[in-house]
């Protein structure tokens, strides 16, 4: 049996069933999925999880999932890895690379794709539903393969065909909406009301939210049971940045590490940052914009978590940063030439971000880090692709090898 | 009957003018405030409409063609 036991409203607090609902019915506030906490610190300790599955299931006991119903697809259980290289580059003491290009689909969205599937078979749904322009529905066409669920996924008519492979391949029902993302936005916004399936963002966005959770997990773990003192991680929703922090205020509820301030900094492109410009106007209204960025995974205009990634920005003496396209390709080729790790454009957002965030002293170089890598690169090939290395053109002879080679500058 | 639960964004001259009253006027839509925060030159207001789908379609473009900027409550549903 899963701890979830009910669904809270982040606003007035009321109380829920944990059914596919998103939204407090009486002040329209957000609702968040809450555990049995004294059922977790008497049955979870850290020899228990490390006993479990390489993958986010090996804390089942903190998702609001019973085994019966997990959808498995091995997500999570990714590489932490030291990048020295990159520190020194940077000018750091002590940086870790959270490296989520690894998943099944390669992207994050395998972690909440993860628990919404199994959340949504648990509730009795046959139909796992997104919106998406690329990792998410990725994830979802996935998961709902894995588990022999229906997937639909909708996306704005004039999306590259490139875009759509990465989910065509799983044969989900792919329904190309002819209008605006705005028009997409409350066509599902209206179908989630109206169909019985599980809109993974939608009507079953509390248990997907959870996934983001053990991202946390995992980096307190794979660092011998500790927390870092600063996080980097990019904002879309702002999800996934406030459940990072929420993820490691559990373990230390839980006892399970020690208690520690974590500095938490946001990561957005300049061309989409409308939580990071009310950062740094100082409001937490959040004025929505239309996305102008190569950025296409954290292109969400109007952030559903926006104001709680201010508030946690805030409470942890955090901030944000916004960086310009540029940056965000200096950063891909930066992370990739330092460490080997080929990420998306958010990784060069994150990047970005914490280059800027150390030259404006948002970020102590001498504390620990980890930057939050959130999908694979291949995903954005185009945005890097006229400025990758080029091929040295030779013949099959050496003294062809050797004059060609030496005129470009090698030895 | 039916109902809709939507975000109104309002900005510039927009903020004062009293376009939820108007909708309730103009149209027969019932609106019902839930939530919102209005500042000078900006604000957003979270309220359900209720009313026949054909005149909530109707009022709702009215709202639009006042400047106004119309979402869902949960924000953006369309992810990368």
């Amino acid at each position: 049996m899963s701890n979830a036991t009910h669904l809270a409203c982040r606003e007035c607090s009321r109380e829920f069933p944990l059914d596919p609902i998103n939204v407090c019915d009486f002040c329209f506030g957000p609702l968040e999925v809450q555990y049995d906490q004294g059922a977790i610190r008497s049955r979870v300790t850290r020899e228990r999880i490390e006993a479990g599955p390489r993958s986010i299931w090996r804390y089942k006991d903190l998702l609001p999932v019973d085994d019966d119903y997990i959808v498995d697809l091995n997500v999570g259980f990714t590489p932490l890895l030291r990048a020295d290289n990159l520190a020194r580059k940077l000018g750091m003491r002590e940086l870790w690379i959270k490296n989520d290009t690894c998943n099944p689909s390669w992207s994050f969205k395998d972690r909440v794709v993860a628990v919404a599937s199994s959340r949504a078979r648990q509730l009795g749904f046959e139909t796992l539903a997104c919106a998406s322009t690329g990792n998410l529905a990725n994830a979802v066409s996935a998961h709902a393969a894995r588990a022999g669920m229906r997937a639909v996924v909708f996306i704005p008519h004039d999306l590259e065909a490139g875009k759509v492979l990465g989910s065509a391949i799983y044969h989900p029902t792919i329904v190309a909406v002819n209008g605006s993302y705005d028009d997409v936005n409350r066509l599902c916004s209206e179908l989630a009301d109206n169909r019985h399936w599980a809109f993974v963002n939608i009507n079953v966005r509390p248990y997907y939210a959870e996934g983001s959770r053990t991202l946390a997990f995992e980096v307190a773990e794979q660092l011998g049971w500790r927390a870092p003192r600063q996080c980097v991680a990019p904002m879309a929703s702002g999800s996934l940045f406030t459940k990072i922090h929420k993820g490691f205020e559990e373990l230390q509820t839980y006892g399970l590490i020690d208690h520690a301030e974590i500095r938490m900094i946001g990561a957005q492109a300049a061309g989409c940052s409308p939580i990071a410009t009310a950062w740094q106007n100082n409001t937490t209204n959040i004025r929505p914009v239309k996305p102008d960025t190569i950025a296409k995974s954290l292109a969400i205009g109007n952030p559903a978590d926006g104001y709680y990634a201010l508030k946690t920005m805030a409470a942890t003496g955090g901030g944000a940063a916004s960086v310009s396209d540029a940056e965000v390709v200096e950063g891909i080729q930066l992370l990739a030439q330092t460490e080997g790790v080929f990420a998306e454009t958010a990784g060069g957002v994150t990047i970005a971000g914490l280059r800027q965030a150390i030259q404006r002293g948002t970020i102590d170089p001498n504390e620990s880090t980890v930057a939050f890598i959130t999908g694979g690169g291949l995903k954005t090939a185009d945005a890097v692709e006229p400025h990758v290395t080029r091929p040295i053109p030779v013949e099959g002879t050496l003294q062809s090898f050797e004059h060609a080679f030496a005129a470009a500058g090698h030895n | 009957m039916a109902t809709r639960r939507v975000r109104f964004t309002f900005e510039g001259d927009a903020v004062r003018e009293p376009v939820i009253y108007l909708l309730g006027h103009q149209f027969q839509v019932v609106t019902n405030i839930r939530m919102a925060d209005v500042e000078q030159d900006f604000g957003w207001v979270i309220l359900e409409l209720e009313g026949d789908p054909d005149e909530i379609e109707r009022g709702l473009a009215w709202v639009l063609e006042k400047g106004v900027r119309i979402d869902p409550v949960s924000g953006d549903v369309v992810e990368g």
